[in-house]
């Protein structure tokens, strides 16, 4: 445990850069008119 | 390195790799500069406030993060979508009635109409969708419908067939569609209540929370409020589908800043599955969100996130969608980057069968992308669409919460400020200030 910092999690944004995505995984309307979500909420199909 | 508060912790998120850490005073001062400045240099710079020796042992700490690849200000490069791949539909949103029964003052749609005739899809017209979505999905195995107005249960009988159809012709192809249905609630009897738990559908049900909040914005067509018939329904529909796969979502305006207690409100109907959202458009009217309410709503999303984990802590624990957030998993890259896929993977279909890049543009001329008996007729969209990626809008190329909005809605942009590229900036606002809470919640374990 480090004194000034603490992970709390370690960040995966780029483990994928490579791939060219599958869109498999869910559509996601970020509009406030429909039940907006950020991408950050979706889960992958693929794994 | 984006530092800010939430609980009494200090976070910092590092927008480009998504690592969340919980840091000291110190630590975020250093890591403000981390990408912007050298060690000896942010050494000189704090070295007025802090000591040499923890000022090195705070640098030799985030030092080790970067040597792990756990921060790292290098965008990876644009990915860019293969030729074969744009123009392959994975999503319908079906506009089976543009009629509606309720005349909600701040509808998009033009109280259901979108300012045409109220008219409702024939069958024929829903099955074509059908034959399109299939014959557009290219190799992609899980495809979406959903139903959307006006109201849509309008249109049943509609609806019911091209589930039976769009069911029985995916599965001739291995393929999969999964059919979603937003109402008002007001037509949900016990038909209609058998056949979406039969099918499994997710429903999206629309309350604004509290009576006189909700009747406001939600009268009958006749002007009575809404809010005791669709409560009602509401709540008999959640028990008997066992309070799954649903979601509950309202809309605050100025009128109700103070919307979390509305979702309390929600709350202590015994509905655990919500989302409240902001209006979007009417400009000028008494309703609308502008940039001076901004401070207010940031202080009611707090007060929300009290109220989430006080629920959570409780051991009686609800969703709040924009809470929800994987800051570990989550999506890949493509679909960080890409978003909604509206005008690209995503398009809406009018009732007489005509193709938009999305609910949003249903009746915008120029945005008039074709029919699903024809097919798309306008492939300069869809590449425009296919290529409004974050890489392309500067203002989120500057923004931390890049990979977790990944670029907003287009509609909305297009709206505020004429290109599909330039976010609007309440929005963005707000979109942030919930990222942060969502990442903070992150930060908290429950005590349970
Ligand atoms: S919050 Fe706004 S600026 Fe930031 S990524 Fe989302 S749309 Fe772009
Ligand atoms: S453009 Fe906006 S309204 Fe349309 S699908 Fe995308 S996020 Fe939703």
């Amino acid at each position: 445990m480090n004194k000034h910092i603490k992970v709390i999690a370690p960040g995966t944004v780029k483990a994928t850069a490579q791939k060219e995505a599958c869109k498999e995984c869910q559509t996601s309307c970020q509009s406030a008119c429909k039940t907006s979500c950020t991408v950050g909420n979706q889960v992958c199909q693929n794994r | 390195m984006h530092v800010f508060k939430f609980g009494g912790k200090t976070l910092a998120l590092d927008p480009i790799t998504g690592t969340l850490l919980e840091v000291d005073d110190l630590a975020g001062e250093v890591l403000k500069l981390w990408h912007h400045l050298t060690p000896a240099e942010i050494t000189a710079a704090l070295s007025d406030r802090y000591s040499v020796c923890d000022l090195t042992e705070a640098l030799s700490e985030v030092e080790e993060l970067a040597a792990a690849g756990l921060l790292d200000a290098i965008m990876p490069p644009e990915p860019v979508p293969t030729d074969a791949s744009v123009g392959q539909i994975k999503a319908l949103c079906l506009h089976v009635a543009h009629d509606c029964n309720l005349r909600c003052r701040y509808c998009f749609a033009g109280t259901g109409d979108f300012g045409y005739e109220r008219t409702i899809m024939d069958t024929a017209t829903g099955r074509a969708a059908i034959d399109f979505l299939l014959r557009s999905s290219g190799p992609r195995r899980n495809l979406e419908v959903d139903f959307f107005g006006g109201e849509p249960l309008l249109n049943f009988p509609v609806v019911r067939d091209i589930v039976a159809y769009g069911e029985e012709q995916a599965a001739k192809l291995g393929k999969v569609i999964r059919f979603t249905l937003t109402t008002n609630a007001t037509l949900l009897n016990d038909a209609v209540i058998e056949f979406l738990n039969d099918k499994q559908m997710a429903v999206v049900l629309s309350l604004d929370g509290r009576e006189a909040v909700n009747d406001r914005m939600r009268p009958l067509a006749d002007g009575a409020g809404s809010y005791s018939a669709v409560s009602q329904a509401v709540r008999e529909f959640v028990e008997r589908r066992s309070g799954k796969n649903y979601y509950v979502r309202g809309t605050y305006t100025a009128h109700n800043l103070d919307f979390a207690t509305d979702v309390m409100h929600l709350y202590n109907l015994g509905l655990r599955e919500l989302s409240i959202e902001p209006v979007v458009g009417g400009a000028g009217e008494s309703y609308t969100l502008t940039q001076d309410h901004l401070a207010a709503l940031c202080r009611e999303y707090e007060r929300l996130a009290d109220f989430y984990l006080a629920k959570r802590d409780e051991g009686d624990p609800f969703n709040f969608f924009h809470f929800n957030m994987a800051t570990y998993g989550g999506p890949c890259f493509g679909k960080r980057v890409s978003g909604c896929g509206a005008g690209c993977d995503y398009l809406a279909v009018t009732p007489a069968g005509d193709l938009y890049p999305c609910h949003q543009f249903v009746g915008q001329q120029e945005f008039a992308m074709g029919t699903v008996f024809a097919g798309v007729t306008a492939p300069s969209l869809v590449n425009e669409f296919s290529r409004a990626n974050l890489y392309r809008k500067p203002e989120c190329l500057r923004c931390f919460a890049k990979f977790f909005c990944s670029g907003g809605c287009h509609a909305h942009a297009y709206h505020s400020n004429g290109t599909i590229l330039q976010p609007d900036a309440l929005h963005c606002e707000l979109q942030k200030k919930r990222i942060e809470i969502a990442l903070g919640i992150s930060a908290f374990r429950s005590v349970q």
